[in-house]
């Protein structure tokens, strides 16, 4: 079993969200997340200033799949998340040593 | 009898809109543009009430050739801030088609020439015994001067300014619907004093014109109520915009119908402003909080069928199609000379991290 964390535009998570759905993966969790890249955030002219805008907003959607299934929603996920611009985030994928469902207590490998 | 004390109070109640409307607009908007969506319709009333001491109301109501001296039934002081209160209300519908998208500094300079070159030219002309008031056309407390004039004139500022980034391609949804319910219901709390007040005095008229105002305004949310029904639920936002509707629709009217003709407006004006709703999305113009389908088509629709039902419909058609022609194209003139000195719309970046921060350095949530 494999995590997969992608943190998006917060705009793009319709998207993303119809996009995995339409390949049938349903379940995940999301979170209103802040975060800064590689670009440290976003630096604006404003009125001879400049403003550091460094944590920006974004969505982070956890899944959990089997291995097999990784490869294809981190594929729709790229495709729904990416508008070619910084910002568009990242996908980790994480091994994941145990998964228990709380309602029957058994645990799935 | 002496309507210092209503008018006053009237007066109190049109500013308690503009509040109003900041929260109506500001909920409908992402939170990360809440603020500035709050402060444009603040800055509004504050353009305006110093542009119209220092010559709006001169313009509007002054001595001189054409601007013949309104029979003013009260202190001059006391009539001129009543309408004060309206000029900036409708300055602060505008922000409608500015949502999430336009320079702060920008909006200022154009509101200050809007307002002087659109509102009031219409004030004088219907209110201000000017030369639509003399053909006969008839505009209670703002139809045209107010509504149709901000709706119209939002929809040319929208096609200026051009649509928000990635409007279309993914939705845009109302951050906080709470606000703009309380929002709405502080519009409809203040409309009392707006078309209540506007008999500009304590008598039989402005009593009719408080209680078909309620009516017209009850029965435009039932209509868009029924409506939302469509989809199986029962929308908030369409329920209040209804009546935002029937409250825009029986303004031009409020002094001169009866509860029945109200009822009839806000039945037509709740089924006839969704469908312009419809037609600006299916056309993709990013009118962004609908200012031009509610209070844009809604005042014509008010004002046509005062025309009606007092059969009297060549003035009202007159007064809505120069009214219409007029602040559309008066506005877009407005706006390109400001993209010209000022520039219309931040940056694609500013636009991306919010207009909160990119213009104001807050948060409305941190």
């Amino acid at each position: 079993m494999k995590k997969i964390e992608a943190i998006i535009r917060p705009e793009r998570f319709e998207k993303v969200k119809e996009e995995l759905e339409r390949r049938g993966f349903v379940s995940m969790t999301v979170a209103e997340v802040r975060g800064r890249g590689e670009q440290k955030g976003i630096t604006l002219q404003f009125r001879g200033r400049a403003i550091e805008v460094d944590l920006l907003h974004k969505i982070k959607i956890e899944i959990v799949a089997k291995d097999e299934e990784v490869d294809e929603i981190v594929e729709a996920i790229v495709s729904a998340a990416r508008t070619g611009k910084y910002g568009d985030g990242k996908i980790f994928v994480i091994p994941v040593e145990r998964v228990i469902r709380i309602r029957t207590g058994e645990e799935t490998q | 009898m002496e309507p210092n004390g209503w008018i006053l109070t009237s007066a109190a109640l049109v500013m308690l809109m503009v509040p109003g409307l900041a929260l109506f607009y500001a909920g409908m908007v992402r939170r990360k543009n809440a603020v500035n969506m709050i402060m444009l319709s603040l800055v509004s009333y504050v353009i305006v009430s110093l542009q119209w001491v220092l010559f709006g109301y001169s313009l509007s109501f002054g001595d001189g050739s054409d601007f013949i001296g309104f029979p003013s039934p009260m202190p001059e002081d006391l009539f001129a801030f009543y309408q004060l209160t309206f000029a900036a209300i409708t300055l602060a519908i505008i922000t409608s088609a500015a949502a999430e998208r336009m320079k702060f500094s920008s909006f200022v300079l154009f509101g200050l020439l809007w307002t002087t070159f659109v509102y009031d030219p219409f004030a004088k002309w219907l209110w201000g015994n000017g030369w639509l008031a003399k053909l006969g056309a008839l505009d209670f407390a703002g139809g045209a001067v107010v509504h149709i004039s901000s709706g119209f004139g939002a929809l040319a500022l929208a096609l200026a300014l051009g649509n928000r980034a990635g409007y279309g391609e993914h939705d845009i949804k109302a951050h906080n619907v709470p606000m703009t319910l309380l929002g709405a219901g502080l519009l409809w709390f203040g409309w009392f004093g707006f078309n209540g007040g506007s008999s500009l005095a304590v008598n039989e008229t402005a009593v009719r014109a408080v209680i078909v105002t309620n009516t017209a305004a009850a029965t435009g949310a039932l209509v868009w109520l029924l409506i939302s029904l469509r989809s199986g639920r029962v929308g908030s936002l369409a329920f209040v915009t209804g009546a935002i509707a029937g409250l825009a629709s029986i303004t031009p009217a409020a002094g001169f119908v009866t509860i029945w003709q109200s009822i009839v407006i806000g039945v037509v004006a709740g089924v006839l402003c969704y469908y312009a709703m419809v037609y600006r999305v299916k056309k993709k113009i990013d009118e962004s909080l609908d200012a031009w389908a509610i209070h844009g088509v809604g005042g014509a629709i008010g004002m046509l069928m005062l025309g009606i039902f007092n059969g009297k419909f060549i003035p009202q058609l007159v007064a809505v199609t120069v009214t219409i022609i007029y602040a559309f194209a008066v506005t877009y003139i407005i706006a390109k000379v400001v993209d010209v000195v000022t520039g219309l719309r931040v940056s694609e970046e500013e636009e991306y991290v919010g207009l909160d921060i990119s213009q104001h350095g807050e948060e409305a949530y941190s």
